[in-house]
């Protein structure tokens, strides 16, 4: 390989006369080596690309989306049987949800006239509408169950013990706000099924103790249907237009914000406890 | 040497002594402690919203002499109540099952109230008397308006197993 043409370390001092470069090493070599050693190239790719453990390391502490995960990783730890890629299909279908969800906010408006409607005409003249629809309430049946089956495969495998017992809790953390995440979409296509599950649902905010109004201690600390932590929820005291404002909101930023916060995290938590499987 | 830190770590250690670094140390994270109170307070507050639009909780249903001994379903639709007359009395009934808030129907035939999710029955005074519900059907408050109307007030209820029932507002005398 010319290493000392292509991406190298080097300063090249040494003004190279253009003539004699396109002699040497013809046009196409000639442009290889004046890009590949410009300013505004090594500012993007600041190492080298030749296949020593060295490069390796660099390609992925040096990028910001990759730097979260260790720079090398035991030849067993990713065997499909020890993780089963439940974690990593999850993050998948998380991504799949974002794009598939904000494509979705084109054609959706958060409103009590619109909002049945909206998902009508999605499902009917939007184009793709149908496959955009279907791909993220698809998506988001499989992120529950991989969430599920993430956690299985780190109980069996023993992975909650320490010191990953961290990383266990933003897990579950992760679990609860998945959950959160289903809930709150349900409601949006405003239909008889997500009206009355968010209705039973939010019901149940009614007994949460100290904060509900039908709870232990919620009478005795003054709470009523208008003051107690379903009221917050819903923004009224009943599943109205505030309440589908409300989840579309958190379904679309609050709850995908923490989220992120939480993946990060847990991502890099992964790397700091020693890698994605295999003992310690 | 005469050892300046040695003497300052003292006093600061020691809780008693409010010296300017205390007093400043405590100064500044009340100001912290303080804003991130109001801040996160606010924040709360910001959730709770001061104006709703929604149905009225306060509503008129006609004069007590429209109503016939029994349960009367003229509102059952559009308030979700019965309004009850008995042979001294008129109070109204929540159309709501205690049991998961389903909204049972009155058979007349029979002489009670039946809700079709789970199959509980109650009295026509609203007492429970089968299936799952737990207790009998709530009251609203009632009185008389000014024009002789009957006012339902939904803002205060009047629960049976806590014998509210016999409570002022809970009806009225006919």
């Amino acid at each position: 390989m010319d290493r000392g043409l292509w991406l190298s370390n080097k300063d090249d001092k040494d003004k190279l006369d253009i003539r004699e470069l396109i002699k040497t090493k013809g046009l196409p070599g000639a442009i290889k080596h004046y890009v590949g050693n410009s300013q505004i190239w090594r500012s993007f790719f600041r190492h080298s690309l030749e296949d020593t453990p060295k490069t390796r390391m660099q390609t992925v502490i040096s990028n910001v989306f990759l730097h979260l995960h260790p720079a090398k990783v035991k030849r067993h730890a990713p065997l499909f049987k020890f993780t089963w890629c439940m974690g990593g299909i999850t993050f998948f279908t998380f991504l799949v949800l974002t794009i598939t969800g904000v494509s979705l906010m084109f054609y959706y408006h958060p409103n009590v006239r619109d909002a049945y409607w909206d998902m009508k005409g999605l499902e009917n003249h939007v184009p793709f509408g149908l496959l955009l629809r279907n791909l993220h309430r698809w998506g988001a049946h499989l992120m529950v169950i991989t969430v599920w089956f993430h956690m299985f495969r780190v109980f069996m495998t023993g992975s909650y013990k320490p010191p990953r017992e961290f990383n266990w809790v933003i897990g579950v953390v992760l679990l609860v706000f998945t959950l959160l995440l289903s809930f709150t979409g349900y409601l949006l296509p405003w239909d008889q099924l997500g009206f009355w599950a968010v209705t039973v649902g939010t019901n149940m905010a009614r007994s949460t103790p100290g904060l509900g109004h039908e709870g232990p201690f919620g009478e005795l600390l003054g709470m009523t249907a208008y003051n107690d932590i379903r009221f917050a929820l819903l923004g009224g005291s009943m599943v109205g237009g505030n309440a589908l404002l409300r989840a579309y909101i958190w379904h679309c930023i609050g709850l995908p914000l923490i989220v992120s916060i939480f993946l990060i995290v847990h991502f890099w938590r992964i790397r700091k406890d020693g890698g994605i499987s295999g003992k310690l | 040497m005469d050892c300046q830190t040695t003497s300052d770590e003292k006093t600061v250690t020691d809780a008693k002594v409010v010296n300017r670094r205390r007093a400043l140390y405590l100064l500044g994270w009340g100001f912290i402690g303080v804003f991130l109170t109001t801040v996160v307070g606010s924040a709360i507050r910001f959730f709770f919203p001061r104006i709703i639009y929604e149905p009225p909780t306060k509503y008129k249903v006609g004069n007590p002499l429209e109503y016939t001994l029994g349960v009367s379903e003229r509102f059952k639709k559009q308030f979700r109540v019965w309004i009850v007359r008995e042979v001294d009395r008129i109070y109204v009934i929540q159309a709501k099952c205690t049991h998961l808030g389903c909204t049972p129907n009155w058979l007349s035939s029979e002489g009670k109230f039946k809700c079709p999710c789970h199959g509980s029955g109650f009295t026509p005074d609203g007492v429970n008397i089968e299936g799952p519900a737990p207790r009998p059907l709530e009251r609203f408050k009632v009185v008389l308006a000014e024009d002789g109307q009957i006012l339902v007030d939904e803002s205060v209820r009047f629960r049976g197993e806590r014998d509210e029932w016999q409570k002022p507002g809970a009806f009225i005398l006919v």
